[in-house]
């Protein structure tokens, strides 16, 4: 009986993170079907390589991190990261200088149609860095996990992120 | 700009990402400092704001549904233990080790269901007795009560004749087991009542594990005996004496 309950814990781990994986999906991949597409491929991806996820750690950040890399190896997943900004990642540790003022920051804050819009303009690796961070509340060893990238890089790419979003804001305010 | 060091910080500090220690500082200088406190204000809001836009999608339900049945209807089968593929002896061993097992699970289950059997026969017999009209057919003649179940019942049954015998008939009712329709019969003996249950063995959960002349389980207060004749089931039970019960048992295999 040893086996067996590979199969159901793997439905009772993975089924509670499928809405939040659908989202993810859909902000990836900014196209509905596409993200039905990733999803079920990274459930299936998952159930296969179940043996090979080890028992006491991040689920979440396994399962995400299968998606991610679904997504990144998609058309649509290649064509958004040939895309990338050259900076993204350049000035390590350093965060960008902050000229903004709390004003400034409360005058863009509440707007959720603009900062919906502010997200879907983001590059893909600002994009999913922020969604991780403030919608699926992940930690940033969570993020570091899942983005496979060390926990410095998840604060310097979220700060990054935080401010090209702001930016992305700016002149629409 | 007021507090640049704070504020380089201020992200991970609303992430809850300091340690504990940096968390208790901040909080004291966040509270002192209207510029910095306004700046965390901001980004709070922002992080909800952020949050909100971003639970956007939500899948439907069909395709729940197929991503469920995806993932439950691939029995994980394939990943056996390599030392089962070692040897064919050690696969041998397994197999017997796993047959053993079930059978032991079988028996154990047959065991279960005699118990249960004899338990709900037992239940029948006290709870008619404890009726105000434990008979609906009240006769003491066989060939009054024996018709009575024609229609009730899907099989028909004999019984004894009971002349030169210690036994009278009392009467009969409906009775089920196992959700399944049978015949009743109450007889006396000394004062002892006595009922004989008859149904259909192919109706039967489990038949073949009852066994004939099963004695009272334990803990059960009474004397049993049952036996399987022409696609019948019959069951004696009462709180006469044993001899009594086998008597009466013989009558029936005698009649039928």
């Amino acid at each position: 009986m040893g086996n067996e309950p590979a199969t159901e814990s793997f439905e009772q781990l993975a089924m509670p993170h499928f809405e939040r994986l659908y989202n993810f999906a859909c902000w990836l991949s900014h196209d509905r079907d596409e993200a039905e597409d990733l999803v079920q491929e990274t459930y299936v991806k998952a159930l296969r390589g179940f043996s090979s996820f080890q028992p006491g750690t991040n689920f979440r950040a396994w399962i995400y991190k299968i998606l991610r890399n679904t997504f990144l190896t998609s058309r649509t997943g290649l064509q958004a990261t040939a895309t990338v900004p050259l900076d993204l990642e350049s000035g390590g540790e350093s965060l960008p200088a902050t000229n903004e003022t709390p004003e400034s920051i409360l005058l863009q804050r509440s707007d959720g149609q603009l900062v919906r819009r502010a997200l879907e303009q983001l590059p893909v690796f600002h994009r999913e860095v922020l969604l991780l961070c403030e919608v699926e509340e992940m930690s940033y060893q969570e993020i570091s996990a899942t983005l496979d990238i060390p926990i410095g890089t998840v604060m310097s790419r979220l700060s990054r992120a935080r401010k090209a979003l702001r930016d992305g804001l700016g002149p629409r305010v | 700009m007021v507090c640049e060091s704070w504020k380089a910080k201020l992200d991970t500090y609303l992430d809850g990402e300091l340690t504990e220690q940096e968390t208790r500082t901040f909080d004291a200088h966040v509270r002192g400092c209207p510029s910095c406190s306004a700046d965390a204000l901001a980004r709070v809001q922002m992080k909800r704001t952020i949050q909100m836009a971003g639970k956007r999608f939500t899948p439907s339900a069909e395709f729940r549904s197929r991503i469920q049945q995806k993932i439950a209807s691939k029995p994980e089968r394939r990943f056996y233990p390599a030392w089962m593929l070692v040897t064919a002896a050690a696969a041998v061993f397994v197999a017997a080790a796993l047959t053993s097992t079930y059978v032991a699970n079988r028996s154990a289950g047959n065991l279960a269901y005699r118990e249960h059997v004899f338990s709900e026969i037992a239940d029948l017999h006290v709870a008619t007795l404890a009726s105000s009209s434990p008979v609906d057919v009240i006769s003491s003649d066989r060939h009054t009560v024996k018709p009575w179940f024609q229609g009730k019942i899907p099989f028909a049954f004999n019984l004894p004749e009971l002349q030169n015998s210690e036994f009278s008939l009392v009467g009969g009712s409906m009775a089920y087991l196992d959700q399944t329709p049978g015949a009743h019969l109450i007889y006396d003996v000394r004062k002892h009542h006595i009922s004989v249950f008859v149904f259909e063995e192919r109706s039967l959960n489990s038949p073949a594990s009852i066994g004939d002349n099963a004695l009272s389980p334990k803990n059960l207060p009474f004397n049993t005996t049952t036996w399987s004749h022409g696609g019948l089931r019959y069951f004696v039970i009462g709180d006469a004496s044993l001899a009594d019960i086998e008597h009466l048992a013989k009558l029936f295999k005698e009649s039928s």
